[in-house]
């Protein structure tokens, strides 16, 4: 059996039916709230179980827990607050109260019902000193917290449609991924986050945790880039190429997630942990300065974090950094490689970006040629 | 008493499991909060996800139309 769902239940709250009718009867009278793509992307990851078992955005209890103890109030182990932001003017001008049910749009187009439960203000230098371990506004984390609304709406939500995808064929729901891994009949599963091309210091950690696990699957976040980043369809297409020519047949699966990132380094590490779990995920492959940016973490905190959450309900695989030792010929990482610094090259991922942009392939001990001519094959690779 | 069988558990575990049902209320006695728990270790995956047989051969077509089985 795969894990069960974070909290013992898979959250799914999507519209239908006769209660869909109702809302669209009455769409037009209720107020509206535009909510950029972030927070339409939170609202159908929250619908369709992602969170589980988060029914919707966080109420102040337990946004306050979740920030001070990386709980939710009843214990459950939580580290990212999951909010909807609102300017006090909108709330003023709607007139919002407990009880109130909301339109959430995204591009005018309607997205989810939100049944108001909660609204509360937010110290938000706080909230980037407990998420983001500083306030410093350099931090993307905490650009992003500065410069959203006032006040939070917590309560409940219904999806009545996701926001456009242009990865849909690629996206597979919890619901999906757990019908899927009991179909194949696999019991352990371990879950790759990745925001990157495939090299092969990636295929080592991945090799190494399919060594104890029945399947894997490797689990790419869609989204927002920054500039220079790899296009979506571009790592898609370079983890295809390197699972056909380089995995056994049937012990990979290859899905998108569509999820914000927070670069909350260790917190966002546990985060990405909990949500595979609601995939089904058993284990959960916790990469070096996971979910890091600049120097704001050590490169091991990810690891240490997961001590204080015995019940989190996955195991995370620490495998160390892989790279090629030219003494052992191979990819190696330090626990098992007795070569000294000089025998070793680390794959850059800077160099890799250097070469696939100049339309050379890397060498082979960096990257499979077949993924690297997927790469350089698409006209305009990176963002 | 219906189709039932003994189990052993400490008496310690015992005492602690009492006290919560007293402080919490929710279950009966001793045996029904163990059953509901073992319950929960243990319960059929579709519960927890609680689909029905129609709903789990909707999401296979969608999974054999991508090409996933």
């Amino acid at each position: 059996m795969v894990s069960r769902p974070h909290g013992g239940r898979l959250v799914r709250r999507v519209l239908s039916g006769r209660r869909r009718e109702i809302f669209e009867s009455q769409y037009r009278e209720m107020p509206r709230l535009e909510v950029p793509l972030e927070r339409a992307i939170d609202a159908e990851d929250l619908a369709r179980g992602v969170f589980s078992p988060l029914e919707g955005f966080m109420v102040e209890d337990d946004y306050l827990s979740v920030l001070s103890r990386m709980r939710l109030s009843n214990d459950l182990p939580w580290t990212i607050p999951i909010v909807l932001d609102a300017n006090r003017e909108w709330v003023l001008n709607e007139g919002v109260s407990a009880g109130d049910d909301i339109i959430l749009t995204y591009h005018g187009l309607p997205i989810a019902v939100l049944t108001l439960e909660d609204i509360y203000s937010w110290d938000k230098g706080l909230h980037a000193e407990k998420v983001f371990k500083t306030r410093d506004p350099n931090h993307p984390g905490v650009e992003a917290t500065y410069k959203r609304g006032d006040i939070l709406l917590g309560g409940r939500l219904e999806l009545i449609q996701g926001p456009p995808n242009p990865l849909e064929r690629y996206t597979l729901w919890p619901v999906e991924t757990r019908v899927l891994f009991k179909e194949k009949g696999w019991r352990t599963v371990a879950a790759f986050q990745t925001r990157n091309v495939p090299h092969l210091g990636h295929e080592y950690v991945q090799k190494a945790a399919l060594t104890f696990v029945d399947g894997l699957l490797v689990h790419p976040l869609a989204g927002w880039k920054k500039r220079g980043d790899y296009r979506d369809e571009v790592i898609i297409r370079a983890y295809e190429a390197l699972i056909t020519h380089y995995y056994p047949r049937g012990v990979v699966v290859l899905s998108v997630l569509r999820m914000n990132m927070n670069y909350a380094g260790p917190r966002e590490a546990v985060h990405h942990a909990i949500v595979r779990k609601n995939f089904g995920a058993t284990h959960f492959i916790v990469g070096r300065d996971h979910a890091g940016v600049g120097s704001y973490y050590g490169p091991y905190e990810a690891w240490e974090i997961f001590r204080e959450f015995p019940d989190l309900g996955i195991t995370p695989l620490f495998v160390r950094e892989a790279y090629y030792c030219r003494r052992c010929g191979g990819m190696v990482n330090e626990k098992v490689c007795p070569h000294g610094d000089e025998y070793r090259v680390r794959i850059s991922g800077t160099r890799l970006r250097e070469m696939l942009g100049r339309g050379e392939r890397p060498p082979e001990y960096m990257m499979r040629p077949e993924v690297a001519d997927a790469i350089i094959s698409h006209p305009d690779p990176f963002i | 008493m219906g189709d039932k069988v003994a189990i052993e558990i400490s008496r310690e575990l015992y005492e602690k499991a009492r006290k919560f049902i007293e402080e919490n209320g929710g279950f009966k006695d001793v045996s029904e909060l163990v059953e509901f728990l073992l319950n929960e270790a243990i319960s059929d995956e579709s519960e927890s996800v609680g689909m029905t047989p129609e709903e789990e051969e909707k999401v296979k077509e969608r999974l054999r139309s991508l090409g996933y089985i």
